[in-house]
């Protein structure tokens, strides 16, 4: 397709869009009574489109999953829980919930409290500002494209080769044998997640840098003042200070790791045992002609993780929101 | 006070480290993409600015090149293509003595011919029979390269392998899939906060519900339901207004909550007396409320536009992964399966992909941070 033929299909998508809320409005200005001008009719021109894509999008492929799970693979015969008792017995999806596990404790953990450190650290330092824009910069950019640069930086070449690798070439240097990170099993988990902490770091920082300007600055000064050391101030004021927000940040990230995907595809595929669920699922969506069944079983695995975590991160929206 | 000074320069050191380990592997790959691939292939990036020792392989010109001077025939040109002051310092012409001979010095071939070859890529082959070879001979250099930066691999990547479209295409997918989710979720946003209808607050709770749904809930039922009315219509399933309704379904409980979030907290004296006038609820939404609303919506807009943009699962699931309708991120998951070894183009690909993304960030870091702290709801 040209520039132009992508250009004229965005503008009519858009279009179609904007017309539509245009004209029916105009055509019930122009139909409805004067005393009668905004009659539900015009509540239901406003709301449709939105319920429609809701109920197509979100809705009914939620129970439809839920139908899905307990049916084979063709959807034609009802099989009731046993894609689960499979799934409970499948030896890839125990790796990939002990996976999963693995990037719960550790990445909303270290990206937090990293966040928690530059934070901290950038506010009192003049230059502080130039280093968190560095720091949150990865934030912006895809997980496919981060696992590009990180997959550089983890890049191998045997022994005696030049290492263009900048992590194989710093242990070369040390005189260590270069390694070839990311397919060493279990350890490789650990290098595919310090790509999600390089960029969740950044959110973490973004959101404590706000947060820290609200501890009163007479409790530190007070604190100083009896001799407190930097780190004591840290370790009880300002973390007791930011409680909630810690966790605010925590159920942030966490929600993030838990469908994580992108990253496991770019990296590794899932191979060297580094499989997470929505990997798995996404794999079963496709893997022999599709398996619908299986699928949905991962999928509601994932929904019933988040759900705890995504009403207390609702619940603090909304509590954020009266205040 | 001695002890303050000691504890900010502690305070610095570490922001330092901090700094330098997260923009080391960007700036490594933003320096590789401008490296010459050969160069690339043999040394580190952080190696770009010094000479670099290559090992190659080049051929010479076949008989057909050849000219004869006082009964000797030889076969004269230079080993180098484009001139890119690489400085040869020996040679060889068997793989398995690739530094015979060093430059200038000899080389006796098997059929009695001789092969020079000089530093700056000159090699003269002279023989006192005429040549009689299709194929040119093979001679193994080791060169050193100066520094070499280039716009080369942007070129190859964008128009050769194909990301230039890719590009092309994610704009396709990004631009709709965020404007169509921004203008319905904004009239419901709206009706949700000023206009009173049956079922409203359950509506509401409906959309709150909707925010905790991982979009992998939604994926098998809507492939289906693509594929039955690709089968009706006998048409391809997947294609662009498939992919935007997508997006705009995924986006559409977040962007909703948090627009109502905002029109719910302006001034509801404003819309009464508007009200009063005799506006109807169409005008004060595209005469009080949009105008009032840019803020927000720029947030917002940000916020969904990058989302799609950096989107890999749905672009993978809802669109072909062929050229004229593969996403930037899906090209990139491609490159990396089939040209995992050449870094030019996965660093420079990757680079492409993030322009955008990285424009945004520098141009409008404030909304899109604001965005960022509102928007952590989106399921």
């Amino acid at each position: 397709m040209t520039i132009f033929s992508l250009v004229l299909y965005v503008l009519a998508g858009i279009l179609v869009c904007i017309l539509y809320y245009h004209i029916s409005n105009f055509l019930l200005d122009f139909f409805a009574k004067k005393d009668s001008k905004d009659s539900s009719i015009r509540a239901v021109i406003f709301i449709a489109p939105a319920f429609i894509v809701l109920v197509i999008f979100i809705l009914y492929p939620v129970f439809e999953t839920i139908r899905l799970s307990f049916f084979d693979k063709f959807d034609r015969e009802f099989v009731g829980i046993n894609n689960y008792i499979w799934a409970v017995n499948d030896p890839e999806f125990r790796r990939c919930i002990l996976n999963n596990l693995g990037w719960l404790l550790i990445v909303p953990t270290l990206s937090t409290f990293f966040g928690l450190v530059i934070a901290n650290l950038a506010d009192r330092i003049w230059w502080g500002t130039i280093a968190k824009s560095i720091i949150f910069m990865p934030m912006a950019i895809s997980f496919v494209g981060a696992g590009v640069i990180w997959k550089f930086v983890y890049d191998y070449r045997g022994p005696g080769d030049q290492q263009i690798g900048f992590l194989n070439a710093i242990i070369v240097s040390f005189g260590l044998d270069p390694q070839a990170w990311i397919t060493i099993p279990i350890w490789n988990n650990l290098f595919l997640m310090a790509i999600m902490i390089w960029i969740q770091t950044g959110l973490a920082m973004i959101i404590f840098s706000a947060a820290l300007r609200g501890v009163p600055k007479e409790m530190l000064e007070a604190a100083r003042i009896d001799g407190a050391g930097e780190l004591k101030i840290f370790t009880s004021i300002i973390i007791p200070y930011l409680q909630q927000t810690i966790l605010v940040i925590w159920t942030i990230i966490t929600i993030v790791v838990l469908k994580i995907f992108d990253i496991i595809v770019a990296m590794t595929n899932g191979q060297w045992q580094t499989e997470v669920l929505a990997n798995l699922m996404f794999d079963w969506m496709f893997r022999g002609g599709g398996d619908s069944g299986r699928g949905s079983v991962f999928a509601i695995v994932i929904m019933v993780a988040v759900i705890p975590i995504m009403v207390l991160n609702i619940y603090r929206h909304k509590q954020e929101q009266k205040i | 006070m001695r002890k303050n000074l000691l504890s900010s320069i502690i305070a610095q050191l570490i922001l330092l480290v901090f700094v330098i380990i997260w923009i080391i592997p960007t700036f490594g790959l933003f320096v590789s993409s401008f490296r010459d691939k050969d160069l690339l292939a043999v040394s580190g990036w952080w190696t770009s600015l010094t000479t670099t020792q290559v090992n190659e392989i080049h051929r010479t010109l076949n008989k057909d090149a050849q000219i004869q001077e006082n009964n000797i025939y030889m076969i004269k040109a230079n080993i180098f293509d484009i001139d890119k002051g690489k400085k040869i310092t020996s040679f060889g012409i068997t793989s398995k003595n690739i530094n015979q001979f060093l430059i200038e010095e000899k080389a006796t071939l098997k059929d009695g011919s001789e092969l020079t070859v000089s530093e700056n890529g000159e090699y003269i082959w002279k023989s006192q029979i005429p040549f009689k070879n299709k194929k040119g001979k093979r001679i193994f250099i080791t060169a050193s390269s100066p520094p070499n930066f280039t716009l080369e691999n942007y070129k190859e990547v964008l128009f050769k392998e194909g990301v230039g479209q890719a590009f092309l295409n994610t704009l396709t997918v990004a631009i709709p899939s965020t404007i169509i989710p921004l203008i319905i979720c904004s009239f419901f946003a709206y009706a949700l906060s000023w206009m009173r209808f049956f079922g409203r607050d359950t509506l509401l709770a409906v959309i709150i519900a909707s925010l905790v749904v991982p979009l992998q809930m939604s994926l098998i039922p809507l492939l289906s339901i693509y594929n039955d009315i690709g089968a009706l219509f006998n048409v391809s399933s997947k294609s662009y207004p498939g992919v935007w309704m997508a997006h705009t379904g995924f986006g559409l409980a977040s962007t909703t909550f948090l627009l109502r979030n905002f029109i719910k907290s302006l001034p509801h004296e404003m819309i009464e007396a508007a009200r009063v006038d005799g506006a109807t609820h169409y005008d004060i939404f595209t005469k009080i409320i949009l105008p009032l609303s840019i803020p927000a919506f720029a947030s917002i807009f940000i916020l969904q536009f990058l989302w799609v943009w950096n989107d890999l699962l749905v672009g993978l699931v809802f669109l072909d992964q062929v050229p004229s309708e593969i996403i930037i991120t899906a090209k990139l998951r491609e490159l990396l399966g089939s040209r995992g070894e050449n870094w030019e183009i996965l660093t420079t690909g990757a680079f492409v992909s993030m322009t955008v993304p990285l424009a945004i960030f520098f141009l409008l870091q404030k909304y899109f941070i604001r965005g960022l702290v509102a928007g952590s709801v989106k399921g």
